[in-house]
């Protein structure tokens, strides 16, 4: 990938996380999470890793980031509520942390790839075959347990967003249920 | 040709913004965002350093990040419409109790 268009890429990315976290509506966040997703995308495209590129932009895109906007839509937010005072020092330790963690990661980051020497790329790098392979051979447990979770996160989604219903309800509903049975008995 | 570092930076930009969000904002939908952001920028330096060093498994962490990402996000908006049904809040200063 060329450096104009990683700048491009990067400076896009950089200010719609900043409206990620800045706009005051819901759904304004997560138009602006969408458009850092698809820069990704295209970011991991660049680098070679075109199966991962467009698994990114179907499941994250596609499948999460739509999953945020019905909740959003569900409970039927407008605007968030403005937020009272008293949290300007937690906003005031959260901009230092954040500028404290950029500058402890360039540290890192701009001392630690000379100990990483390049290797040439071999010819299917990134295809959906050598991923494939991968998956199903080194790491065959790892994805098997990834349908366990899954299924587990199934089950534990609808089990928490499933309407319960109060005990006094349920009471009634069954005597009626049982009353309406036992006319039709007799 | 980009150099290796350069993603590294971007990464590390995301991250950050990411952790600032999680301080700042209150709304949860707003932080659980935040979270996600923070998941791929971690993504963005496992394809860049795989690239660096020409290995697939990189990638193939990426893939399983995104799958727990999916799960994470399926049930932690569950349990932000549990809570919302209960307590009528998206504000996190007002869940102050260990109970519904």
């Amino acid at each position: 990938m060329p450096v104009w268009l990683f700048i491009f890429l990067a400076a896009l990315a950089v200010i719609s996380a900043l409206g990620v976290i800045l706009q005051r509506n819901p759904v304004h966040c997560v138009l602006a999470l969408a458009l850092v997703l698809i820069d990704m995308g295209i970011l991991f495209i660049g680098l070679g890793a075109e199966t991962v590129g467009f698994l990114q932009i179907i499941v994250y895109v596609g499948a999460i980031m739509v999953l945020f906007l019905f909740v959003i839509w569900l409970l039927n937010i407008q605007t968030e509520e403005r937020t009272s005072e008293g949290h300007l020092g937690l906003k005031f330790f959260g901009a230092i942390a954040a500028a404290a963690l950029i500058a402890e990661f360039f540290a890192i980051f701009l001392n630690t790839p000379a100990a990483m020497t390049p290797r040439p790329l071999p010819v299917d790098y990134g295809s959906i075959a050598s991923l494939a392979h991968l998956l199903f051979s080194s790491y065959l447990v790892a994805f098997e347990v990834t349908s366990v979770l899954l299924l587990a996160a199934i089950v534990g989604a609808i089990a928490l967003a499933r309407r319960v219903q109060r005990a006094g309800e349920t009471v009634i509903h069954q005597l009626s249920s049982s009353v309406t049975s036992t006319e039709k008995a007799a | 040709m980009t150099p290796v570092s350069f993603y590294m930076v971007l990464s590390a930009i995301l991250f950050a913004i990411g952790v600032a969000g999680v301080m700042i904002r209150r709304n949860i939908i707003v932080m659980f965002l935040a979270v996600e952001l923070m998941l791929n920028a971690v993504n963005l330096a496992f394809i860049a350093l795989g690239r660096r060093i020409g290995s697939m498994d990189g990638q193939v962490i990426v893939f399983f990040a995104m799958t727990v990402a999916a799960a994470e996000a399926a049930v932690g908006l569950a349990l932000i419409i549990a809570s919302f049904r209960n307590r009528e809040t998206l504000n996190a200063d007002e869940l102050n109790l260990l109970r519904w």
